[in-house]
């Protein structure tokens, strides 16, 4: 296995020295006829996008993390993004509700599109989108305030709610899709800091969802939880992608064959595979595909 | 020996314990097999034994010098003949001076009487001994505490946990000097504080709204009367404080958020030091800057809306003290604003809050304690400063909450009454020590105040 290992990394060393010097002809079998620039296997595109990604090209600084990727995602699905740590998966999710902004050395290229709507066109209010396109983060972030505070937050300052009584009914539904009313409802007062792991990270979700969002982006939601909360956070995935698109970044390849329509597998900056999760599990078409669900390298 | 050259004779007994408690430590290991069955590393053993030749001579020569003066001015005194013994405490003091002055040649022994000179020749002779009595004794015990922890060095003792022991002790006798030094000025000045309220009643200190601290140097003086009510001295403290923290709190906090949240890299590399630097300017210069420029400024100002304003004034020395005290709350407010996680950041701002709303609703109150510690130290800045206020709000003692007319703070009359030619027992004196008792009270209970407030009005986001 070490060996294994050893020669894989050499083999990705090597695909990394042949990206960086450009085609030419190199002695060995070259590694671009691996990874073809902007091509993807399987079924990238979908008839009803909700999100029309073409030719992204994200660079920080001069280091380009993502490399040309093309991608449909369609409404109401739940596609999974998997790969190696530091494939750029993180950071393509991030484009598409345009997190990156606040990363100074940060540029995105190529076109990106909601609803066919440019994402980054500059008339765009980015505020609007991202209440549209709502993230759940790696590790729990609930804000230092109340329960109720928290997911009273995003209808707060959306002015989703004219009344009192109109803001606690967002409330409990945000907390009752979240799973997590039963549990909180006689502590609405209490700081969320105080909850456990994953009871703060389904007030996340809940906190994402009371701005009644088209898009829930999740980025690694789960690997901050211990396998029971990972298991409720999954159920609660399962019953929210009735109502929402779902984008999920996943490390675990056992949860986005669990929760996911679609799986898109990301090798070094680029989209090497997207098919039904079900064939990307049991019969990849590319051969990284296959490397990484065997477990021969990730 | 003087005891500037015993020092270096100690450092070099000192190296020298050590050299030889190493050598020793590695002697005794070579033949079990090398340093590795030693309890410790050869330092620890030779660190122990530097310890043990160093600190209790050092000690020791610490008690001789604080105590050898009054040792011998008690033999002298004991020494002189019953018509020259003082009866009071001034009196030995006088002539002390006189015997150590004859023993210095400073003054001629055939001025003074024949008792005297005796005494003088006896304390020449007896400071001699003393100082050859010090010598042999931090000599002596140094050698021995080094020669003693030397016989001492074994392979089943653990030099370096004895070693870790004795620093921790070093460590906390520091941290007890900074406490014992806060103690001991304030017993020093609740001392002089009460023996000024035998002199002046409590009520009509605390409550009196006049202040003017003359006392009579002779009987018959005209308006002897003094009046010490430190309430406009009070207001006046209060009334600075409050302008300057008016200017300083906004302009500092809001210079803290466009630093933290807004400036690009660069623009904070610039600017941040160089706001910084207004802290590092001599609060002299300022003061020039408010007597000069800002005070006639203000007072054309008032002319120009109809209003009389005095050539000194409160508002004057205010602004000019809420620049001075900007960099102290934008700096630290900075760091904090910067310490809140980026994560409630990214959290807010991907529920779709803008900027302004995200700081305004996650990071103020999350930065909150913070800041309110800024704040605080700005607060004790303003009270505590004086140099402006003497340039530019000048020393009368008005009882008034108009800005515009000139008014005196506690510090400001602090110094005043302590560079006059006074008595030290007189009431005008000791009235500077009640005012330092007072501002120090002041400033305590604002502290506990604004500690309680911040704890129970933060949000704790660890």
């Amino acid at each position: 296995m070490s060996t294994l290992n050893a020669s894989l990394s050499n083999e990705q060393a090597q695909r990394d020295l042949a990206e960086a010097s450009a085609p030419a002809a190199a002695p060995e079998k070259p590694a671009e006829s691996v990874i073809e620039y902007g091509k993807t296997v399987g079924t990238p595109f979908s008839d009803d996008p909700k999100f029309t990604l073409r030719d992204v090209e994200v660079f920080y600084g001069d280091t380009q993390a993502i490399k040309g990727i093309s991608l449909d995602i369609a409404k109401n699905e739940v596609i999974a993004f998997i790969g190696p740590s530091g494939c750029g998966k993180s950071t393509f999710l991030r484009c598409l509700n345009r997190m990156n902004d606040s990363i100074d050395i940060c540029r995105v290229k190529g076109q990106l599109q909601l609803d066919g709507k440019d994402l980054y066109d500059p008339k765009n209010d980015v505020v609007e989108l991202r209440a549209r396109v709502g993230m759940v983060f790696q590790k729990p972030n609930p804000f230092p305030k109340s329960i109720y505070d928290n997911v009273a937050y995003g209808p707060r300052i959306h002015g989703l709610a004219n009344r009192k009584s109109e803001l606690d009914d967002i409330v409990e539904n945000s907390l009752r899709k979240a799973g997590l009313w039963d549990e909180v409802k006689d502590r609405l007062d209490a700081p969320a800091t105080g909850m456990s792991g994953g009871q703060q990270q389904r007030l996340c979700i809940a906190r994402t969802i009371a701005v009644s969002p088209e898009v829930v982006l999740m980025d690694e939601p789960c690997s901050a939880l211990d396998p029971i909360a990972t298991a409720r956070v999954e159920e609660l995935i399962a019953e929210l992608s009735q109502s929402y698109t779902i984008i999920i970044v996943t490390h675990s390849m056992q949860q986005a064959a669990r929760v996911s329509h679609r799986t898109a597998y990301f090798h070094l900056g680029h989209l090497v595979e997207v098919n039904e999760t079900n064939k990307v599990f049991t019969a990849p078409e590319h051969e990284l595909t296959e490397s990484y669900i065997t477990g021969r390298f990730g | 020996m003087q005891p500037a050259n015993l020092i270096p004779l100690l450092v070099v007994l000192i190296a020298i314990a050590f050299a030889l408690g190493y050598a020793r430590s590695r002697a005794l290991a070579a033949p079990l097999g090398g340093i590795r069955h030693l309890k410790s590393l050869p330092f620890y053993y030779a660190a122990r034994a530097a310890m043990w030749c160093g600190l209790p001579a050092l000690l020791i020569l610490a008690c001789w010098l604080g105590f050898e003066g009054k040792v011998i001015q008690t033999l002298i005194v004991g020494s002189l003949p019953d018509d020259l013994r003082p009866e009071s405490a001034g009196e030995a003091s006088l002539i002390l001076s006189q015997i150590s002055n004859v023993a210095s040649g400073a003054l001629s022994a055939d001025f003074v009487p024949e008792p005297i000179a005796e005494a003088a020749t006896r304390l020449t002779a007896l400071r001699e001994d003393s100082k050859l009595m010090m010598t042999l004794l931090v000599v002596v015990i140094a050698v021995l505490g080094g020669f003693l922890a030397w016989l001492r060095i074994a392979p089943h003792i653990n030099a370096r946990e004895k070693f870790e022991t004795t620093l921790r002790r070093i460590f906390f006798a520091c941290a007890a000097v900074a406490i014992l030094t806060t103690v001991g000025i304030v017993f020093s000045v609740i001392f002089e504080t009460i023996r000024f309220f035998d002199k002046v009643p409590m009520t009509e200190f605390l409550f009196g709204s006049s202040w003017s601290p003359q006392t009579a140097i002779r009987v018959d003086q005209v308006g002897a009367e003094g009046a010490f009510g430190m309430i406009p001295l009070f207001v006046g403290t209060l009334l600075i404080s409050a302008i300057a923290m008016v200017v300083a709190v906004p302009v500092g906090l809001m210079s803290a958020i466009y630093l933290s949240e807004y400036a690009t890299k660069r623009v904070r590399g610039i600017v941040k030091p160089l706001l910084e630097m207004l802290a590092g300017v001599p609060t002299v210069v300022y003061g020039f800057f408010a007597a000069l420029t800002v005070a006639p400024f203000i007072t054309d100002l008032a002319a120009a809306l109809g209003l009389q304003a005095s050539a000194e004034s409160a508002l004057a020395a205010g602004l000019v003290m809420g620049v001075m005290i900007i960099p102290f709350v934008s700096s630290l407010s900075d760091d904090v604003i910067n310490a809140v996680p980026q994560s409630l950041r990214d959290g807010s701002l991907a529920l779709g809050a803008t900027q302004s709303e995200t700081m305004k609703k996650v990071i103020f109150p999350a930065a909150l304690p913070g800041i309110m510690g800024g704040i605080l130290l700005a607060v004790s800045r303003a009270i505590g400063e004086t140099m402006i206020v003497v340039m530019a709000a000048g020393l009368a003692a008005n009882l008034t909450a108009n800005p515009l007319d000139a008014v005196t703070t506690v510090t400001v009359q602090i110094v005043t009454l302590l560079v006059g030619d006074q008595e030290f027992d007189s009431a005008k004196t000791l009235a500077a020590f009640a005012l330092g008792m007072m501002l120090f009270i002041v400033t305590l209970v604002l502290n506990i105040i604004a500690l309680h407030v911040v704890r129970k009005y933060r949000e704790q986001y660890d």
